[in-house]
């Protein structure tokens, strides 16, 4: 079963992706904006991420607690969320309410007006949430090792930005984000559900096609920059009861031609069944942790490979020798092939899966779009995997991973003897 | 809701199996989820935290399900699969392309007869358990949780966590888990569920080949202790390096079979915004609750930054939980006067017809949405039967739709009473004393 999704280009600019399913009378929505925390200014970093809690406070139409009635009173609660490259406002809605409820979206996302009041609370929500993620060893072993892997880039950066800083910050600049980022070029809409894609269009029509405003300039990102020695940070917490490892190196771009090397040699590595070779060694045969995986994130710039554990304190020296013994054996003899099929197998086969609801589809489909992967990605992705090679995965892991470039943080219970 | 349980063919097998099986033909997918009717409220002292390490070991290997082949087994269709233990129930479940369905059935066949409990096994999982207790210590909120269950309940078997107490997590032997798994882990304790786009006569023939030769169990006594009223207010406070303030409080309410249980749903619903009644999905997509009071009350006057309500359905009388955090720099007992003051005004006035309208609208969709995919349906079937009956899911729109204002006002005035509550504070100590005194 393919996808073939329609996808039309309003005249403005806006992009749509419209899959028609009928599986229950329900329609996701998913709108995705360039205007992620890479486009915070200089002096105002954590601007997006405290936008996204204030753009539907308030618009030129409705009042904060209109809002709050049309959403509350339809069951609908607006995932607004902030990755390194996407400003996103997703929600499933009845599809009896689709046409109210994108209005209602299409308001918010084009005419915030950003209320005094209203950015004065959210900050105080945005603070607290920074001292509970300083408060969080899981949180500050990842945020710690972005910083280091990305010094001076963007990705390194805390998308929420520093208690300091979102003090400091001010309805102008929110205000400017806006208008500097959010434009009609730059919003892509996914709509999957109980409506047929002539009227999911004109429905986008009706709400976007009006709206004009200059395309935003891309931001331009300054090159990543691999590790050329092994870091080590410790974050001592002594508070805690148990301690976060994140261990890991910049990686290649979503666009790389080793994309699928890098996605399946990850897979094996870090996440099948139990956490892979990972899970295997440290988990299963060791019993030191809880949870021991590994993750890829390709993206515009280099994106990370992330290995996570939580391990007694007294296990960190002897969890994070593990890792370097794996990451040493991945790169010495790269996967069996036993291995590399049952990766292939595990993703071609999980395809259904990912694309059996509404929101899973969407997510698919805007996710294809930014990275300009196609419309019949879905049907080309189990071949792009089924080329994949032994050598091709060896490579892979020669060209990004080295136990002696790597970069490992510890925060917890625990402290460089 | 989709999966509403009126396609659902169920069956009972001579070894007292229960067996429920819903075709769904939207993708080419099937779920199984095999449920048996043990928790955490089942388990003795000495012995707290064993139902969830059985469940760890019963991913293990079998008898004819070799250690090393256990890896990839579900896999390599594609699945994935899980399991969760909670305070009624141990569940698993696999979701997998159609044609793994043979495979799931007999995985769970395998689990329910054949695991091994291999000794060096038992032991290695012993600490991945503790290294699971201390990660949720790590966050005060869920310590919090913990601490105050235990204060609301004192006799009932609910007071205990689920991942166990620490001691008896280091002392409880393999013939202990064995024993517990080979008393629990019988056909006449479990229900099993299929959801997919499968033939019902197929499956049930599968069923049959795989699980109808296990033999019963001896049948199971359960000495249930009953909770007590409790005649005034507890309190529990933890004092504790951290950055951020809680409130947490809980009151003795309904459970899912009890007619204040509806009401209970539309209470919350007003208070803190719908949830749906999906303990696998609802919780991942937060309430719609901007225009509900305590959301009003505490967040948008900044005295909190999130604030969440739990009415979970369980067998037997749980607690219906809400749970604060405390905007930085806003004292606790600031939030809690606030929380009280409207918990107050609610007892005293109950809900406008309007409020009720919009929970009631909000149910109807958030239920929807718990339904959309074949785990999701599976999970809502099982789930049901295990702490109550699939019919107590299917009747429950049509009890939520005769509920009036005044049924959820009597109800207000029954469990929002200071008598039946536990307060407890997450009241952080500075960081940095304690770093200075380790």
């Amino acid at each position: 079963m393919s996808l073939v999704p329609v996808r039309t280009v309003l005249e403005n600019g806006v992009t749509l992706l419209v899959k028609s399913t009928s599986k229950t009378p329900i329609v996701a929505i998913n709108l995705a904006m360039r205007a992620g925390s890479i486009a915070d200014p200089a002096d105002a970093p954590g601007a997006a991420w405290l936008l996204s809690r204030v753009i539907d406070r308030g618009t030129a139409a409705r009042s904060a607690a209109e809002l709050a009635e049309e959403l509350d009173s339809r069951g609908i609660t607006l995932n607004i969320a902030v990755t390194r490259h996407l400003f996103s406002v997703v929600c499933t809605c009845l599809t009896e309410d689709f046409a109210a409820v994108l209005a209602l979206l299409g308001d918010i996302l084009m005419a915030p007006s950003l209320p005094d009041a209203e950015i004065s609370t959210r900050k105080g929500e945005v603070i607290t949430a920074i001292r509970q993620d300083e408060d969080s060893p899981a949180v500050q072993a990842v945020e710690s090792l972005m910083a280091l892997l990305y010094p001076g880039h963007p990705y390194g950066r805390r998308t929420k930005g520093s208690v300091d800083a979102v003090e400091r910050l001010t309805r102008d600049q929110l205000s400017r984000l806006h208008a500097d980022r959010f434009a009609p070029g730059a919003l892509t809409a996914v709509i999957v559900g109980d409506v047929d894609a002539p009227r999911a269009r004109d429905e986008v029509a009706r709400v976007f096609g009006g709206w004009r405003a200059s395309a935003a300039r891309p931001v331009a990102l300054p090159p990543v920059m691999p590790a050329s020695t092994r870091q080590r940070l410790v974050i001592p917490m002594m508070n805690k009861s148990q301690a976060d490892i994140a261990y890991g190196f910049t990686t290649i771009t979503r666009r790389d031609p080793a994309y699928y090397a890098f996605w399946l040699m990850n897979v094996a590595f870090g996440q099948y069944a139990l956490g892979g070779r990972l899970g295997d060694n440290i988990r299963e045969r060791q019993g030191m942790a809880y949870y021991v995986s590994s993750a890829l994130d390709a993206n515009i710039a280099e994106g990370p490979l992330t290995i996570r554990a939580g391990v007694s304190p007294a296990n960190v020296d002897r969890a994070v020798a593990s890792i370097d013994e794996e990451v040493a054996r991945l790169v010495a003899d790269g996967l069996a092939p036993k291995e590399l099929d049952e990766s292939r197998s595990f993703l071609i086969g999980s395809i259904p899966r990912a694309l059996e609801t509404n929101a899973g589809i969407a997510n698919f489909l805007q996710t294809a779009e930014f990275f300009g992967l196609g419309l019949d990605y879905d049907e080309r992705l189990p071949g792009l995997l089924a080329a994949v090679t032994l050598d091709d995965v060896h490579a892979a892991a020669r060209r990004a991973l080295r136990v002696d470039r790597a970069t490992v943080v510890v925060a917890g219970p625990y402290e460089e003897r | 809701m989709a999966g509403s349980g009126l396609l659902m063919k169920q069956t009972v097998l001579d070894n007292g199996l229960t067996v429920l099986v819903q075709e769904e033909h939207t993708a080419p997918l099937a779920s199984v989820w095999c449920w048996y009717k043990v928790g955490s409220k089942d388990e003795r002292p000495g012995l707290t935290g064993v139902s969830h390490w059985c469940e760890h070991m019963n991913f293990k290997g079998t008898t004819n399900i070799p250690r090393d082949q256990v890896k990839g087994i579900i896999e390599q269709f594609g699945g994935s699969w899980n399991g969760y233990t909670w305070i009624d129930q141990t569940t698993y479940l696999e979701t997998a392309t159609r044609d793994a369905l043979d495979r799931m059935l007999f995985i769970e066949s395998e689990r329910m007869a054949n695991c091994l409990y291999h000794p060096d096994d038992c032991e290695s999982e012993r600490t991945v358990i503790i290294s699971e207790l201390h990660g949720g210590e790590n966050d005060p909120d869920q310590l919090l949780d913990q601490e105050l269950t235990a204060t609301a309940f004192k006799a009932h078997g609910y007071r205990n966590p689920t991942i166990g107490w620490l001691s008896d997590l280091e002392t409880m032997t393999r013939d202990d888990l064995y024993g517990y798994y080979r008393r629990y882990y019988v056909p006449n304790n479990a229900t099993l569920v299929i959801v997919g786009d499968v033939g019902t006569d197929d499956v049930l023939r599968k069923v049959d080949a795989h699980f109808g030769r296990i033999a019963a169990g001896a049948a199971i006594e359960r000495r249930a202790t009953v909770e007590p009223e409790q005649t005034g207010e507890r309190r529990v406070t933890i004092r504790k390096a951290g950055t951020t303030a809680y409130l947490k409080l809980g009151y003795h309410a309904a459970s899912a079979t009890d007619p204040q249980f509806a009401p209970m749903m539309l209470l919350d619903a007003v208070l803190t915004g719908a949830k749906g009644v999906n303990l696998w999905s609802s919780f991942r997509v937060p309430p719609p609750q901007r225009s509900a009071r305590l959301y009003r009350a505490l967040v948008e006057r900044g005295l909190a930054s999130s604030v969440h309500g739990s009415m979970v359905p369980t067998e037997q009388p749980f607690l219906y939980n809400l749970s604060v955090t405390a905007t930085e720099g806003i004292a606790l007992a600031s939030v809690e006067s606030a929380l009280l003051e409207e918990l107050d005004r609610v007892r005293r006035d109950g809900v406008t017809e309007a409020e009720l309208v919009k929970a009631k609208a909000q149910l109807r969709a958030r239920m929807m949405f718990d339904g959309d995919s074949v785990t999701n349906i599976a999970h809502q079937l099982g789930y049901f039967a295990t702490i109550a009956s699939v019919d107590t899911l299917t009747s429950m729109p049509a009890g939520l739709a005769r509920v009036t204002a005044e049924d959820v006002a009597v109800t207000a005035r029954d469990v929002l009473s200071s008598s039946n509550r536990t307060i407890g504070w997450f009241d952080p100590l500075p960081v940095d004393t304690v770093k200075a005194e380790a």
